[in-house]
């Protein structure tokens, strides 16, 4: 009873941080509102089950992506004068347009996919209990998932120089 | 409880797209599409209940990805406003037809 209450005030939290965002004439606010509506995600994950997700949504999200996104921001300097950037008229009607259809088709191939019997809950929490949050990931990521794993490092290492390199003034 | 996180990540994902369409300011489309990956997540997570929790690897993984994601475009957002002092996406027309 009380995770459907939690349920409801965190999904509702989650959809006005990201309408927020969107509507935001700021661009700090509209980071703050979209910091909001990741942490509320993170209650949302934690409501499913999955503690570890929901740390890393905060540590990783919510903490660091974002901030990078205030750096940027404040970097240059874009906090304080507001330029129209909403497109008119036809883009408008394009963007309901588009959205509606797409929300409809994604929400109901989703409900759609849901429907089936398999019920993996009770194992995924029955290895949480056993080998804690941390350790019901870690298994099959660094044993299913080693190479991928490896792999991302790499890709880490690479947007790092490629980071560096696109933002430096002269190579 | 399953059901309804689905369509809340469906709704997100489209709010997402919707300000990709309707904005301008790069900064706010690389927000809209962080939301797009979040929505994603949760669908992962949702479906990690029903196929194991292989789907929460996944979304580590998405993690990673949209870090990096932010981090280059982030830059390449730097150094065009060095080229065009503006980050409105009107401004950057250099592929258009």
């Amino acid at each position: 009873m009380i995770q459907e209450l939690l349920w409801w005030v965190f999904a509702a939290l989650t959809l006005g941080g990201a309408i927020g965002m969107l509507s935001g004439r700021n661009p700090v606010a509209s980071l703050l509102f979209l910091v909001l509506s990741f942490f509320s995600l993170a209650a949302l994950y934690v409501l499913l089950g999955a503690h570890f997700i929901a740390a890393t949504q905060v540590i990783v999200y919510a903490g660091a992506i974002m901030v990078l996104f205030l750096f940027v921001i404040m970097l240059l300097n874009l906090g304080h004068d507001y330029h129209a950037d909403v497109r008119r008229g036809g883009w408008i009607v394009v963007g309901f347009v588009c959205t509606g259809i797409m929300g409809w088709a994604i929400s109901r191939m989703l409900g759609v996919e849901y429907r089936s019997t398999e019920n993996a809950a009770p194992a995924i929490e029955a290895s949480v209990r056993e080998l804690g949050a941390v350790g019901a990931i870690a298994e099959p990521l660094f044993r299913d998932f080693l190479v991928p794993f490896e792999l991302t490092s790499i890709l880490l290492l690479v947007a790092i120089i490629g980071a560096v390199l696109l933002a430096k003034r002269r190579v | 409880m399953e059901t309804r996180t689905l369509i809340l990540s469906a709704i997100l994902f489209s709010l997402g797209v919707f300000g990709v369409l309707i904005r301008r300011n790069a900064i706010i489309l690389f927000m809209c599409i962080e939301l797009m990956l979040n929505a994603v997540n949760l669908a992962f997570v949702v479906f990690s209940r029903q196929a194991g929790i292989e789907g929460q690897v996944f979304v580590f993984f998405v993690m990673a990805v949209a870090a990096a994601e932010a981090a280059v475009g982030l830059a390449i957002v730097i150094s065009m406003f060095r080229h065009v002092d503006t980050v409105d996406i009107k401004n950057f027309n250099l592929l258009r037809w």
